[in-house]
């Protein structure tokens, strides 16, 4: 404390203050900080004069304007040293991913440094993208399903929830993870999001007409199904309203179920009857079951829309998929539409997609649960599970099974069948793989452990 | 019902079918033999639309959310 103190007298000394009103404003408890942001009240309350703590602060803040003035020249001096153009001559040859050399770009062209500066600045960014990188012979794959791994331990099991989506049931959390590592067939819960074009996005009667004309319209949605014991016959009751609503008419209803069913159907006003002519009462319960099958309008698979507002714009969300019918509907804004079925996507659009969709799909479950997970890591595993050209599962039905190595195999899941399976065949193990050589307690390829020495003897 | 390009929509990253001698750089630099790269399957919707055949090898530009922008490659298989 002392010390700091006799400090404090010394600077203030410096800055051509006397040794008694330093040592005042000292014992009153002022440093060089507090005195700099005090004001004349507060240095006169240390019990020093009007006119001396006028003094103290001028010759305090004379001292700060010198300084900056100083550096104000410096800078002066380096300005107009290097050109914009200069600056994106020397960045496009550098071993920098794009975003970094774009970010060095803006920086750079706000700084403007000298010529010596820009190579130093430049030398020091790839030194430290150098250190950054992931060094040759990490295990990138066991840290990936370490930094998923963690974080997954905390997400909730909780499997339905309301992701603002009115009324659609979303799979989140652990399950949905768990649904894209495994890449199944149909995800429980397929949402397709359909973005619209400009004219329908706008009109919130277009995009529900153009709603009604994507959902699949049932009988069930439309009317009431009954059989007539009595006659043998099925009755369909159809609802007006409805029926107006959905922009369809009885007789287009009457037509189709007919073309399906291949029967004589009957249109009374609303009342529809479909005569089967076999006088079997299991066969007449067995047509009510074909009728309530068939689709009357819209893509079959899509159970439900709901129309949302997004940033402006009128957004269809559907409950069940079918990308590739929908991508083609009139008023659809196929470039923007998406949907939650990863091998729909992998089918419609392509391996490359489905890597995208995965990453997406991926992030944004993390991201619900209030998790931060890598990107990369994220990246490498959907790179893993994409490489052989389609989705596989990270399982053993897939990433897991497919490794070369039978030790490695047997280590994951359903031991005894590999190992017997390459006992009959006579399978050799390389043991050039990580989980082997840990097996058989040899030295595991990663880090140091993958580098050879070789000795080239002299002939 | 309207036509519509596979390669506009915004998940899919631009392909390119790279010529022999690009491939050939591309194989020295990394010292690795072509069945090593990923691949892309003959029947995927982008490799029809620009028309790749098996033993090709598809350049893609990917849109990297860490690098900004990323360069991939697949080789075509049936």
């Amino acid at each position: 404390m002392r010390l700091a103190k006799k400090d404090t007298v010394k600077a203030l000394e410096r800055r051509g203050i006397d040794a008694k009103t330093a040592e005042t404003l000292c014992n009153a408890g002022f440093t060089m900080g507090k005195l700099k942001k005090a004001s004349i009240e507060d240095v006169m309350k240390a019990g020093i004069s009007k006119t001396s703590a006028g003094k103290v602060m001028e010759k305090l803040s004379k001292i700060d304007t010198k300084v900056t003035k100083t550096t104000k020249k410096v800078k002066k001096e380096e300005r107009g040293a290097v050109t914009p153009l200069l600056i994106d001559s020397k960045l496009k040859g550098l071993p920098l991913p794009l975003s970094i050399i774009d970010e060095l770009r803006t920086y750079l062209n706000k700084v403007k440094p000298t010529e010596a500066q820009l190579e130093r600045i430049l030398q020091m960014s790839v030194d430290a993208y150098e250190r950054a990188r992931i060094e040759p012979c990490e295990a990138v794959g066991i840290v990936a399903a370490q930094s998923i791994g963690e974080p997954g331990t905390q997400m909730t099991m909780r499997t339905f929830h309301y992701a603002g989506v009115a009324e659609i049931n979303v799979t989140l959390g652990l399950p949905r993870l768990i649904e894209i590592a495994d890449a199944r067939k149909v995800p429980s819960t397929p949402i397709m999001r359909i973005k619209l074009e400009p004219e329908y996005a706008r009109d919130r009667e277009k995009a529900r007409a153009l709603g009604w004309k994507i959902e699949e319209t049932n009988i069930i949605d439309v009317g009431s199904i009954a059989v007539d014991m009595a006659k043998m016959q099925v009755v369909i009751e159809l609802n007006e309203k409805i029926l107006s609503r959905r922009n369809i008419t009885a007789e287009e209803i009457a037509k189709k179920v007919g073309a399906e069913t291949n029967l004589d159907v009957q249109l009374e006003g609303l009342k529809l009857t479909v005569n089967p002519g076999r006088h079997s009462y299991r066969g007449l319960l067995q047509l009510v079951e074909d009728v309530k099958g068939i689709t009357l309008k819209g893509v079959k698979g899509i159970h439900r829309i709901i129309i949302r507002k997004e940033n402006g714009e009128y957004v269809l969300y559907t409950e069940g998929s079918a990308l590739k019918r929908v991508l083609q509907f009139e008023g659809v804004n196929a470039s923007r539409t998406k949907t939650n079925n990863i091998n729909e996507i992998a089918e419609v659009l392509g391996i490359e997609a489905a890597r995208n969709a995965i990453i997406s799909e991926a992030m944004d479950t993390l991201r619900e649960q209030g998790l931060e997970v890598d990107i990369r890591h994220i990246m490498l595993v959907a790179d893993m599970v994409t490489a052989e050209g389609e989705v596989k599962q990270i399982g053993r039905h897939g990433v897991a099974g497919e490794k070369a190595s039978v030790l490695s195999r047997a280590a994951f899941e359903v031991t005894v069948n590999h190992l017997l399976d390459a006992g009959v065949k006579g399978h050799v193990d390389e043991l050039a793989g990580v989980t082997e050589n840990v097996i058989v307690g040899q030295p595991i390829q990663l880090g140091t452990g993958d580098v050879e020495l070789m000795y080239k003897a002299k002939e | 019902m309207k036509k519509f390009n596979v390669l506009d929509h915004e998940m899919v990253p631009e392909h390119v079918i790279i010529s022999k001698k690009e491939v050939e750089a591309l194989l020295t630099e990394y010292s690795i033999t072509k069945e090593q790269l990923p691949k892309i399957k003959s029947v995927d919707p982008i490799c029809k639309e620009i028309d790749a055949k098996s033993g090709d090898v598809v350049k893609i530009i990917r849109d990297s959310l860490t690098a900004g922008k990323s360069i991939a490659y697949r080789l075509v298989v049936d």
